[in-house]
């Protein structure tokens, strides 16, 4: 039993870190349309950032994280405006180039100012584990489990309790009407796009303790990611949340307590996930049905 | 059919032709190995071309076909002492089937979902491919190098009165499965199929209500493309005498992409640069800085600015200039 | 005494399509104005015109200056556009709709301001935290209406309020808008399909026909007028 709580345990760490990515995509897709692959690749570079900080310029960790969020959130609005937008009018396969093309872009701007060594990184967290109702629970899970529901919280009192955080919702679900009440539509898609790049800075930076730094560090997290999202509904940011959660736990135990999917086909487990969704139910656990009308 | 219409694009496929014949003359052993593997990419595009150009579907995947298509030949020639020419229709029409399987459910994925479904296939596939060792030779690939069904492999191979080394040899084949493939899918494409297709692209509520039967063609669609990735993938197996899960990474799906939106979606005369494009981009970016990551860096500057430049690609520039000479 | 909204030979089209033609009219402070028309003949596009969602050439002044810009800076300048099919923010809750009508403005009471809107429409309160989706047709109306209230507009723009509600409905939404004008004073240019309601509400109204104004004048001449009815009111 002991086991099984530390596995679960392990696995909300993990979704959490989905949860973040995941909920970045969702917010994205929300606010524009657009499935951004490139968003994986935006956490590398965010998380590489804050590596530099502390590493080669000795900032400690937290005000690294806070420089990082920050450099993040204009990196992002900056893609939306002056990548995005101007595609946006285009055909669907115009704007999916153009993330690949990002996708390419950063991923190769890693590797060529970092290089492409693995590299370790320390954890803010301490290593040990402490003890809760006889399980040993390890603190660097708590610590990233907790990271992200505190960025949740945030975000959640951002988006339901300020004006602005309306004036994003509205921008997103009604782009037109939003515009006729005075909302500057642009801007705040921009600041979606900035929101997302901090919520994938966020993951990547609690990952690579664990994951270990090298330019490929969000790959497999962003498939995770994108089975989260499409799980719990694109549209959907509690569907992200849950969606990596369930995600986190269900393939951890998966992985460990059956023997056929071992520890090499959480991946293809995660694509599995996103195939049988995207056939079966394509909005997912919390989406709204779209209907296509002929 | 009007000869007088034809005469001039037939005469630059023969012309085309003739130059492909006589370039390994010209060129250094390396650098017909290199055109080699342009033919490969070229049939692969093909097919990528009649899914994305005619028929507007998305696929982020079509490295894990190329994948089936290689492996295929692979293990026909391993397992099974298939000669490696006679490998190749057949990992046509498997992989044929398979994209036709795939295209079914993808019918209910449009754009996006259909983008990401796709490149989930295609990260995974290597995943796929090492779990079921006992099939595919797991992490370790499997190895044709001096397999005797590979022709030309050890000694040379006669052919029409003269002998090919293994590199030429290649070339010619390569060259001319691309030039079947094409003409092929030129046949394909320019009769009632081609506009079928087309009208899926340009409008999907439309051809539905004007009874063109949507599902049939989109899947007939990603079979044929799939079936050209397996022609693509088995060239490529025959050529690297060598498969192992790493062949087929998703970087290849994604320059696949790449290179049918550098030519030109939807036009034939594009895909051949779009080819051209991935075998020597590499080198290329070795121009602009010898560090790691920087083909990858040039090849994602050169996506953005396309699609804010040339969203038609190389063969939109084509077409331009040619409107602009016409009088 | 300039109007409050001018139009002088306003043109705007889709693409190839031109939708208005030289249309020149004008709505005075304190009245009510209506635009008339049957479908297609640029009524929706002359609000368009005004709020910068369509590109066009002529000049519009409001408030003596002249208008530019998009939506946002409109809506900055004081007129809150209803749009047709009523433009409520069908996802999210009927009180989150009206706070985003008070959106331009700096002084923020919003207490205050809901209530004062939700005198007009009483149900307000009660149904607050309910998704907007879920009100009924009539319901959605009203809500958009109630949302343009809560910006304080100088200019209230409505795009055919009548369409898709039954008519006690419809007689309901026209009654609290000439309450608006006659005790607030309320400016108010209605577009609407259903002419006569709308000439019993308005002062003055433009008839369109094909982009441009065919017949325009008090709404009681419009409405004596056999010809003027038979031909292009449709009744």
């Amino acid at each position: 039993m002991a086991d099984f709580m530390q596995q679960v345990v392990a696995g909300l760490a993990s979704g959490s870190i989905y949860a973040s990515l995941a909920l970045a995509l969702v917010l994205i897709h929300r606010a524009t349309g657009v499935i951004n692959f490139a968003q994986g690749e935006m956490a590398t570079l965010s998380t590489y950032l804050a590596w530099t900080l502390t590493t080669n310029h000795g900032w400690s960790y937290w005000p690294a994280f806070a420089v990082t969020l920050a450099l993040s959130f204009a990196g992002g609005a900056a893609v939306h405006q002056g990548i995005i937008r101007p595609n946006e009018k285009g055909s669907v396969l115009r704007v999916v180039i153009v993330t690949i093309g990002l996708l390419l872009l950063i991923n190769g701007a890693v590797t060529w100012i970092w290089s492409g060594e693995v590299r370790a990184v320390q954890s803010p967290f301490p290593t040990r584990t402490i003890e809760i109702g006889g399980v040993a629970i390890s603190i660097q899970d708590i610590g990233t489990i907790g990271v992200v529901v505190g960025t949740m919280v945030l975000l959640w009192f951002l988006f339901q309790r300020t004006k602005i955080g309306l004036a994003m919702r509205a921008a997103s679900v009604n782009p037109a009407e939003a515009r006729l009440v005075g909302v500057r539509v642009t801007w705040m898609l921009s600041l979606g796009w900035g929101l997302a790049a901090m919520l994938g800075a966020i993951s990547g930076m609690l990952a690579a303790p664990s994951v270990f730094l090298d330019p490929n560090l969000m790959a497999a997290i962003l498939i995770y990611a994108f089975a989260a999202a499409v799980l719990g509904g694109i549209d959907s940011p509690v569907g992200a949340i849950v969606g990596g959660l369930t995600l986190g736990v269900g393939l951890n135990l998966l992985g460990t307590y059956v023997d056929f999917v071992g520890a090499d086909l959480r991946l293809p487990g995660a694509l599995f996930v996103i195939l049988v969704v995207l056939l079966v139910r394509p909005s997912g656990i919390f989406g709204h049905r779209a209907v296509k009308r002929v | 059919m009007r000869l007088g219409r034809s005469i001039a694009p037939v005469s630059a496929f023969l012309a085309l032709g003739l130059v492909i014949l006589v370039v390994p003359s010209f060129v250094s052993a390396f650098r017909a190995q290199q055109l080699s593997y342009v033919a490969i990419y070229l049939v692969a595009l093909i097919g990528l071309n009649v899914l994305t150009g005619y028929t507007g579907q998305i696929s982020l995947g079509h490295g894990a076909f190329m994948a089936v298509g290689g492996y295929t030949t692979a293990i026909l020639m391993t397992d099974y002492g298939v000669k490696d020419v006679w490998t190749i229709p057949i990992a046509a029409l498997v992989t044929g089937a398979v994209g036709f399987l795939f295209g079914l459910p993808a019918l209910r994925l449009s754009g996006l979902y259909l983008a990401l479904a796709t490149f989930a296939i295609a990260v995974s596939t290597p995943a796929v491919i090492k779990r079921f060792e006992g099939f595919t030779g797991g992490g370790s690939g499997i190895n044709l190098f001096g397999v005797p069904e590979l022709t030309a492999s050890l000694t040379p191979v006669e052919i029409l009165g003269r002998e090919l080394v293994f590199n030429d040899w290649l070339y010619y084949l390569a060259w001319t499965t691309a030039l079947i493939g094409y003409v092929l899918a030129w046949l394909l494409l320019r009769g009632r199929t081609g506009l079928a297709f087309r009208a899926v692209r340009d409008s999907e509520t439309a051809a539905q209500s004007s009874g063109v039967g949507l599902p049939r063609y989109k899947t007939l669609a990603f079979g044929v493309s799939a079936a050209y990735a397996g022609v693509a993938g088995s060239l490529f197996a025959i050529a690297t005498t060598f498969v192992n899960p790493d062949t087929f990474p998703i970087t290849l799906s994604i320059l696949l992409l790449v290179g049918v939106v550098v030519g030109g979606l939807g036009s034939l005369v594009g895909l051949i640069a779009g080819a051209v494009f991935i075998q020597f981009l590499p080198e290329w970016s070795q121009q602009v800085s010898k560090s790691p990551g920087a083909p990858t860096v040039v090849s994602g500057i050169i996506l953005i600015a396309l699609m804010f430049v040339l969203p038609m690609g190389f063969a939109g520039l084509v077409g331009r200039v040619r409107t602009l000479t016409k009088r | 005494m300039t109007a409050l909204l001018e139009l002088n030979d306003v043109s705007a089209r889709y693409g190839p399509v031109q939708a208005l033609r030289g249309v020149t009219l004008e709505v005075p402070e304190g009245q009510v104005v209506a635009v008339l028309g049957a479908n297609g003949a640029g009524k929706t596009t002359t609000l368009r015109a005004v709020s910068g969602t369509v590109r066009r050439t002529g000049s519009i002044t409001f408030a003596g200056m002249p208008l530019k810009g998009g939506p946002e800076a409109v809506a900055k300048a004081g007129i809150a556009h209803v749009p047709e099919g009523r433009g409520t923010f069908t996802e999210l809750s009927v009180v989150d709709n009206l706070k985003l009508g008070a959106y331009t403005r700096r002084e923020r009471n919003l207490r205050g301001d809901i209530e004062r809107v939700s005198e007009w429409f009483p149900w307000i309160p009660e149904r607050a935290d309910q998704t907007a989706g879920t009100l009924s047709g009539g319901e959605q109306q009203m809500l958009a209406l109630a949302r343009a209230l809560m910006a304080k507009p100088r200019l209230l723009m409505l795009d055919e309020p009548s369409l898709g509600l039954a008519p006690m409905i419809v007689r309901e939404i026209f009654r609290i808008v000439r309450e608006l004008n006659e005790r607030d004073g309320l400016t108010v240019l209605v577009v609407e399909q259903d002419a006569r309601i709308a000439l019993d509400t308005a002062s003055t109204a433009y008839v369109l026909e094909v982009g441009k104004v065919a017949v325009e004048g008090p709404s009681a001449d419009l409405r004596e007028n056999e010809s003027v009815r038979r031909s292009y009111l449709g009744y």
